[in-house]
C-alpha cells in the first residue's frame, strides 16, 4: 500500500479552474482504494449536507409547496417571474448592492488606512490590534442585540451622545426606513473593520521596508509611496478583503435579522431574510426557495468570475479566509 | 527631539484613539448599563451607574439558563471543531499525497462548496434534519455545521500536508509505516500547529452560528448563547439594562477564547490572504 503514494506534488493548487485531466487520471491499484476510504468520510457528510440540500432547494423552487405532504404542484418557473415582479425582490437586490457600495467606499479605505498606521513603530501597537480585532469574535447575533439598544431611538446611546455634544439628537436610526440600512452598516462595520484590518497588516508585513525607504530617499511623499508602491504591493490582499465583503453582504442574515427583521417596511431586507420569511413564516417553501436559488447563483457567478477574472494568480488557497467573513 | 516626534505622530494617535472610541464605548455601555437599572439608563446613559446595581448581573449567574446555553455551544463547538478536523484531515492528507483518479475532480467539488452560504442551504436542511428526526436535537446542528466547515478545512491541510517533504516520508516507509500509519504517527503530529488554526477557526463559526440553531433549536433547554441572547431580548424587551447584562455575560467566553487563541485565529484568517 505504501508504495503507492506520491510525494507532495508540485502542480498549482486548483482554484476551482477545471481539473487537468491528462495527468491526474492515472489509476494506480490500491492506492486508489485507499485514498478513497480516506476521503470518504468527509465526502459523504458533504454530500447529504452540503450538494443535497443546494440541489432539493433549486428542485423546490420550482413547486409551490406549503411543507406538507410531498411537492406535488409543479409550476415550472413562475416562482421566480413572481419573486422578479415583486418590489421586496428587487429592494433585496438594491440594499445588497448599496451594502457591498458602502463596504468597498467607505470600510475597506478605513481598514486600510488604520492598518497603514499600525505598520508604524507606536506606541501601544499591539494594544490596538488586538482591540480593533476584537469585534469579530462576538457572533452577530449578540453584536445585533447590544446594537438593538444603542440604536433605540428614546433612550440609546446613539443619541444620547449626539445630544451630549451638542447635536440634535433626535435620530431614527433603525426605525425609519430611510435610516435603517445605513444603520445595519454601521454596525457591519464596527464588527468588520478590525477583520479587514488584521488582513492588510498581513499584507504590509510582507512588503519589504527597503522599497518605502527606497521611495522615501527619491523625494517621494506619504501619499505617494502608498499610492504607488503600497497599494500595488497589497493587491492580493485587496482583492481579497473585497470578495470577501461581497460574499458576505450576499448572504448578509444574522444582523439584519434581530436588528430590524429586515423593516421597518422591508427598507432593510436581504435575500437571507425574505427568504426566511416566506419559507418559515408563511411556509411558503417553494417561493422561498426562489430566494435561496438567487443566493446561490449570484454567490457562484460572482465567486467563479472573481477567481477566473480577478484574482487569477494570486489564489492558492486564498479563499482559506472565506470562512468566517459573513 | 523627543518632542518634535511625538508631535509628528499626534494625528496618528488622535485617529487611533477614536477608533478605539468607536470600539470601546459600545462595549463599555453595555457593561455599566448592566449595573444599572432602566430608569438610570435612560436618565444617564453615558454616566457611571448611581448606585450600583449589581441584580442584573446577579439574577443571570444565579439562573440556570446561562449555563445551559453555556454548556450546549461548548458541547455543539467542541463537536463539530472535532468532526471537522477528524474528517478534513483524513480526506486532505489523500488529496495531497495520493495520484488518483478523480482527485481534480473531487477537490474541485470541496473548493466550490466553500461558496456555497449557509442561508441557500437552510430550508432544505430544515426539511432534512426533520426527516432523520434531528430537530431540537444537538446532532442537527453539529452535522450541517460540520458538513460546511469541510471545504475550508480540507483546502487549509491540504497545503500544510504538501509541504512536508517527501524524505519524511520514504523514512516512515522504510521504518515500516503503512499510509495510515505515517499519517496518524508522522504527518499529524507534525501538523499541530495547522491542526490548532483549524480547530480554533472550526470552533469559532460554530460558536457564533446563529442562523441554523434558530432553525433548528426550538426546545429553550437546547439553545446555544446566540440564540438564547436573542431570545431573551425577545423575553424582556423594555428592560434593556437586564438585556445588556446578558449580552455582557454571554461575550465574556468568547473574548476569554479571544485572549488565549488570538494568534491562532489571526494566523488562519490570514493563511491564504497574503500569498501572491
Amino acid at each position: 500500500m505504501v508504495e503507492t503514494m506520491t510525494g507532495p506534488d508540485t502542480r498549482p493548487a486548483p482554484t476551482g479552474k477545471t481539473p487537468t485531466r491528462g495527468r491526474s487520471s492515472r489509476r494506480r491499484g490500491r492506492g486508489f482504494l485507499t485514498a478513497i476510504l480516506f476521503i470518504l468520510p468527509a465526502l459523504v457528510l458533504f454530500l447529504v449536507l452540503v450538494v443535497a440540500p443546494i440541489v432539493i432547494a433549486a428542485y423546490l423552487s420550482l413547486f409551490k409547496w406549503n411543507g406538507i405532504g410531498p411537492p406535488t404542484n409543479f409550476i415550472g418557473l413562475d416562482n421566480f417571474t413572481r419573486m422578479f415582479a415583486a418590489t421586496i425582490f428587487t429592494g433585496d437586490l438594491q440594499h445588497m448592492v448599496i451594502l457591498i457600495g458602502l463596504s468597498l467606499l467607505v470600510q475597506l479605505p478605513i481598514s486600510l488606512g488604520l492598518a497603514v498606521l499600525l505598520n508604524q513603530k507606536i506606541r501601544g501597537r499591539a494594544f490596538y490590534r488586538l482591540l480593533f480585532f476584537a469585534p469579530y469574535i462576538i457572533s452577530e447575533a449578540i453584536t445585533a442585540v447590544l446594537f438593538s439598544a444603542i440604536f433605540s431611538p428614546e433612550d440609546g446611546l446613539a443619541n444620547k451622545i449626539l445630544e451630549a455634544v451638542g447635536v440634535d439628537g433626535g435620530w431614527t436610526w433603525l426605525s425609519e426606513p430611510e435610516t435603517a440600512l445605513w444603520t445595519v452598516f454601521l454596525v457591519i462595520t464596527w464588527k468588520y473593520f478590525g477583520f479587514h484590518m488584521i488582513i492588510y497588516l498581513a499584507g504590509l508585513q510582507g512588503i519589504p521596508k527597503e522599497l518605502t525607504e527606497a521611495a522615501r530617499i527619491d523625494g517621494a511623499d506619504g501619499w505617494r509611496v502608498f499610492r504607488h508602491i503600497t497599494v500595488p504591493l497589497l493587491g492580493p490582499t485587496i482583492r481579497i478583503s473585497v470578495f470577501l465583503s461581497v460574499i458576505g453582504a450576499v448572504q448578509l442574515f444574522d444582523l439584519v435579522y434581530i436588528l430590524t427583521g429586515g423593516g421597518p417596511s422591508h427598507s432593510s431586507e436581504t435575500f437571507a431574510v425574505s427568504m426566511y420569511d416566506y419559507g418559515f413564516r408563511r411556509t411558503q417553501f417553494g417561493y422561498a426557495s426562489a430566494f435561496s436559488m438567487v443566493m446561490f447563483l449570484l454567490s457562484l457567478v460572482f465567486a467563479l468570475g472573481y477567481q477566473r477574472w480577478v484574482l487569477r494568480r494570486d489564489l492558492e488557497g486564498a479563499s482559506t479566509a472565506m470562512g468566517d467573513s459573513r | 527631539m523627543k518632542l518634535r516626534l511625538k508631535l509628528r505622530s499626534l494625528p496618528t494617535h488622535v485617529v487611533l484613539w477614536l477608533a478605539a472610541a468607536f470600539i470601546v464605548v459600545p462595549l463599555l455601555y453595555a457593561v455599566l448599563g448592566g449595573f444599572k437599572n432602566t430608569g438610570q439608563l435612560s436618565v444617564n446613559a453615558l454616566g457611571l451607574p448611581d448606585p450600583w446595581v449589581p441584580e442584573n448581573y446577579t439574577d443571570i449567574l444565579a439562573s440556570g439558563s446561562f449555563y445551559q446555553q453555556l454548556l450546549n455551544s461548548v458541547i455543539i463547538g467542541v463537536l463539530t471543531t472535532v468532526l471537522i478536523v477528524g474528517l478534513s484531515a483524513l480526506a486532505a492528507f489523500a488529496f495531497a499525497r495520493f495520484a488518483f483518479r478523480g482527485r481534480e475532480f473531487l477537490f474541485t467539488l470541496f473548493a466550490i462548496g466553500l461558496m456555497f452560504p449557509f442561508a441557500v442551504a437552510i430550508l432544505p436542511l430544515f426539511i432534512l434534519l426533520k426527516t432523520f428526526g434531528l430537530l431540537d436535537n444537538t446532532w442537527g446542528v453539529i452535522l450541517p455545521q460540520a458538513a460546511f466547515g469541510l471545504p475550508l478545512t480540507i483546502i487549509i491541510l491540504r497545503t500544510f500536508f504538501r509541504g512536508i517533504s517527501k524524505e519524511v516520508e520514504e523514512a516512515a516507509t522504510i521504518d515500516g509505516c503503512s499510509a495510515f500509519g505515517f499519517f496518524w504517527r508522522v504527518l499529524l503530529p507534525m501538523a499541530r500547529p495547522a491542526l490548532a488554526t483549524v480547530s480554533v477557526l472550526a470552533i469559532v463559526a460554530s460558536w457564533n452560528n446563529f442562523f441554523l440553531p434558530l432553525v433548528v433549536l426550538n426546545d429553550p433547554n437546547t439553545w446555544t448563547l446566540p440564540l438564547g441572547v436573542q431570545q431573551f431580548q425577545g423575553e424582556y424587551l423594555s428592560d434593556t439594562a437586564k438585556i445588556l447584562a446578558y449580552v455582557v455575560v454571554s461575550m465574556v467566553p468568547a473574548l476569554l477564547f479571544y485572549g488565549v487563541a488570538e494568534r491562532q485565529l489571526v494566523s488562519g484568517l490570514t493563511a491564504g490572504s497574503t500569498k501572491g
